[in-house]
């Protein structure tokens, strides 16, 4: 066997390290250590002349192991190996000790975070010890890509992978895409109309060549790795033929069944047979059964009595699709916070209290009342009370920000103010208008004439006690400028709801291996620099799934998700993790405990020679057969158990 | 009585590793005696390593990864966890506490729970004082 030869390379990171952690006792103690040839201390190691004074020394000592005493090697380790193999060493033949992270940002005494440094220091030298080189595998990425959700983030994303000619599915839940987005009125701060940016957006994703729509359809398995998932995919069975809806509508005009519209947050009406909304793509209607007449007697078929095209078709069976693809974009979208259990506001209880997105129907030209602001009783309101983080910024609900109610409630503002001359109330925490010209649009809310009141409302009651508070709905609070209690007697009330995790944020996390943050939204690789990237490679996230987040956000975000997928695809290939497990047949003896046990069923037993086998192409690397095996007969590569032994007892020093 | 224990932290690399890393990020100070070695997954910690790192010393060791349902690999937490109760009995026949072997869920957005695991194991181990196979210490209460 070669003479080992080590080198070991502390990094300052400025005074991230230095200031607590002794990096020049480090050094010198790591210089101690056996097989260690060369250990020096320097500023920044990750820098250029960092990684140039390990590649001289690899070239001048004849390094054939290298240590970096920094930050987490989930931050630097392929910097790392990426330089030594430039130098010619293996890439793996290297191993990190985190001494930032792990040790001088969480230890308040020098002296024992100077200690622990040592001893992740050593743990290190000692595990590089038996580092074995590894072979870096490729496999070849299928340009196709999943992306499932069909709001304005997977839209978005869809038409910037298809404009390169590359095969889209998108997967919808609902009859139509357009996600919440089209449910808008407005948008702010432009108040453009939201429709009119959106729909020509979603004709172009009906129309594209290299876009598939799969509406009405939801994923139920995906398996596979980076560059080649398979996702079986459940189409829903609309009762309509596809390929014969000409889309005239006259099935729905002839339906006699009605049904409270799901678009229109149960405000408004649709038929059993229906589209969501007007410019629904593809504009193919679906058979509600829960509503159907049909479905629930047995009689009727109306609809089918009307289709001069025969497209109705009661006998229609959900499809189970498999596709292949190489990336996934996950891109589901948020739920709006039902305020119901907030019960001092009054939801579902007292008339004419609205949620933020009821409003946004109500405003809407197509909505349940035309676009005209009214109350019940179809009067227009002379007063509207607009409470801020209602679900947001309450520790009994959700403690984030939800990012945009501020700004919705001031385009709520201006159309109310716009149409029905209202007087209108914000009663805010504080006002959130951070994105470019939304200050400038809060400003312009206050030459408007809105009364922003600071404080939280703590009830909205229909209880008077005085005459001019007699049929109204009154909402009390105190203005926190003013360190007055107050009761604003009002018309209307908008509740600002929260945007929160969809309801089954948790199953998608599940199917597609990806971990959620404490918020409940899924959690992104890096907060900051791979924001749209997940833990599992291959898998990114853009839009609201991800955290609250406004149109322009959440575009920037679909299309960064789209130019990852796509330098994935223009590459043609994607490296897989080479330390997976391996099975010593010698040693094997065809227990096969480790075929139950492997997650992919990556391990199969070969009948003939009475021994299991790793497909290396599935297997992941978690261990777990490694842990298991009776015999022993199972290596992991990188993790072996004298790899993890040596870093057990460098680490007890 | 002076004792600074000893004590090996098992953390998958996609859920607690992560989380230990968010609370250095953060600033979370917690005590210095748990020592972090990282594995791809909680269930590739198996009786050798845990038995390995108490003959060689440790006077504690925990055991951490995703929560039951977030395993980065499915379901090897759930793994560890009947090793780990498996092995607990096997500890206390050896002479050693069970109380010195720890399993713990660590999301990686809990950082705050890394500093608040490793400051209560520590606290515990100091509790039970040092493990009769760490050698390096001469107990001052024997």
């Amino acid at each position: 066997m070669e003479d080992i030869k080590i080198g070991v390379y502390i990094c300052h990171c400025g005074l991230n390290i230095a200031d607590v952690v002794d990096v020049e006792e480090v050094a010198k103690y790591a210089a101690t250590l056996p097989a260690v040839a060369v250990s020096r201390n320097y500023k920044f190691m990750c820098s250029d002349p960092g990684q140039s004074m390990i590649k001289e020394d690899i070239k001048e000592l004849g390094l054939n192991r290298i240590v970096v005493a920094s930050c987490s090697p989930l931050m630097h380790e392929p910097t790392f190996r990426h330089a030594i193999q430039e130098a010619g060493v293996n890439p793996y033949l290297f191993e990190m000790a985190n001494i930032r992270e792990h040790c001088s940002w969480t230890t308040e005494d020098h002296k024992d975070a100077t200690e622990k440094a040592k001893a992740l220091v050593s743990a290190a030298v000692r595990r590089v010890y038996y580092h074995q080189p590894l072979e870096i595998r490729e496999v070849p990425v299928n340009p196709n890509t999943l992306i499932i959700g069909g709001g304005i983030a997977g839209i978005q994303a869809a038409l910037e992978i298809a404009d390169s000619e590359h095969k889209v599915y998108l997967v919808e839940r609902d009859p139509s895409i357009g996600g919440h987005m089209s449910q808008f009125d407005k948008t702010f701060p432009t108040l453009d109309c939201s429709a009119c940016i959106l729909t020509p957006k979603m004709t172009s994703v009906g129309m594209h060549p290299y876009i598939e729509l799969m509406t009405y359809s939801e994923v139920e398995e995906i398996s596979g790795f980076v560059g080649s998932f398979k996702a079986k995919i459940r189409e829903k069975a609309r009762y309509v033929d596809e390929d014969k809806c000409n889309g005239c509508g006259v099935c729905i005009t002839k339906c006699p069944w009605k049904a409270a519209s799901e678009f229109d947050m149960g405000l408004g009406e649709r038929k059993a047979i229906y589209t969501p909304f007007a410019q629904a793509v593809p504009n193919i209607p679906v058979i509600d059964t829960e509503h159907c007449a049909y479905f629930l007697k047995g009689k009727c078929r109306a609809c089918e009595k009307f289709c001069e095209l025969g497209a109705i078709d009661f006998e229609q069976v959900d499809q189970i699709v498999e596709i292949e693809i190489g990336n996934i974009i996950v891109a589901t979208g948020y739920d709006s916070f039902d305020p119901t259990p907030i019960t001092q506001y009054g939801y579902g209880k007292l008339d004419n209290v609205y949620t933020g997105l009821e409003f946004e129907r109500i405003c809407n030209a197509v909505g349940p009342t035309n676009g005209k602001i009214v109350l019940k009783d179809g009067s227009e309101p002379k007063s509207v009370a607009i409470l801020h983080c209602v679900g947001s910024r309450d520790e009994n609900y959700h403690e984030y920000c939800s990012r945009v109610c501020c700004m919705y409630a001031l385009k709520y503002s201006h159309l109310i103010k716009e149409r029905t001359g209202a007087e209108v109330y914000q009663m805010y925490i504080d006002m959130r208008c951070f994105g470019k010209a939304y200050e400038e649009f809060y400003k312009r809310l206050c030459e408007e004439g809105v009364n922003f009141i600071r404080g939280k409302a703590s009830e909205v009651t229909d209880r008077a006690i005085n005459e001019d508070e007699e049929g109204k709905l009154i909402v009390c609070g105190e203005d926190t400028l003013l360190c007055k209690i107050i009761r604003v007697p009002v018309d209307m009330v908008i509740l600002a709801t929260a945007l929160e995790p969809r309801a089954d944020a948790a199953e998608v996390g599940k199917l597609l291996t990806i971990s959620r943050s404490a918020d409940g939204f899924f959690l992104e690789r890096h907060p900051k620099l791979d924001p749209v990237a997940t833990m599992t490679d291959g898998v990114f996230i853009a839009g609201c799934c991800q955290g609250p987040k406004d149109i322009p956000d959440t575009v920037a975000q679909a299309s960064a998700a789209a130019a990852r997928v796509l330098a994935l695809i223009s590459k043609g290939r994607v490296e897989l993790e080479a330390a997976t497990a391996v099975i010593d047949e010698e040693k094997c003896s065809g227990c096969r405990i480790c075929n139950l046990l492997c997650p992919y069923s990556a391990i199969s037993y070969i009948e003939d020679e009475k021994v299991s086998r790793i497909n290396e192409a599935l297997c992941k690397g978690c261990g777990t057969c490694v842990a298991a095996c009776p015999s022993g007969a199972i290596t992991h590569k990188q993790f072996t158990t004298e790899e993890i032994t040596a870093e057990i007892e460098g680490v007890l020093i | 009585m002076s004792f600074d224990p000893k004590i090996i932290g098992f953390l998958c690399n996609w859920c607690s590793y992560r989380g230990a890393d968010l609370a250095g990020t953060s600033r979370v100070k917690y005590a210095p005696n748990v020592r972090v070695i990282r594995v791809m997954c909680s269930g590739r910690v198996n009786e050798i390593l845990i038995l390995k790192a108490i003959t060689a010393g440790a006077d504690g060791v925990l055991v951490s990864g995703c929560h039951p349902g977030d395993c980065h690999y499915v379901k090897g937490n759930l793994n560890a966890m009947r090793r780990i109760i498996g092995i607990k009995p096997f500890l206390g026949a050896m002479g050693i506490e069970p109380d010195r072997l720890r399993l713990e869920w660590i999301s990686a957005s809990e950082g705050p729970k890394v500093a608040e695991t490793f400051n209560s194991f520590t606290e515990k181990i100091n509790q039970l004082g040092p493990s009769q196979l760490n050698k390096s210490h001469n107990c001052s209460n024997d």
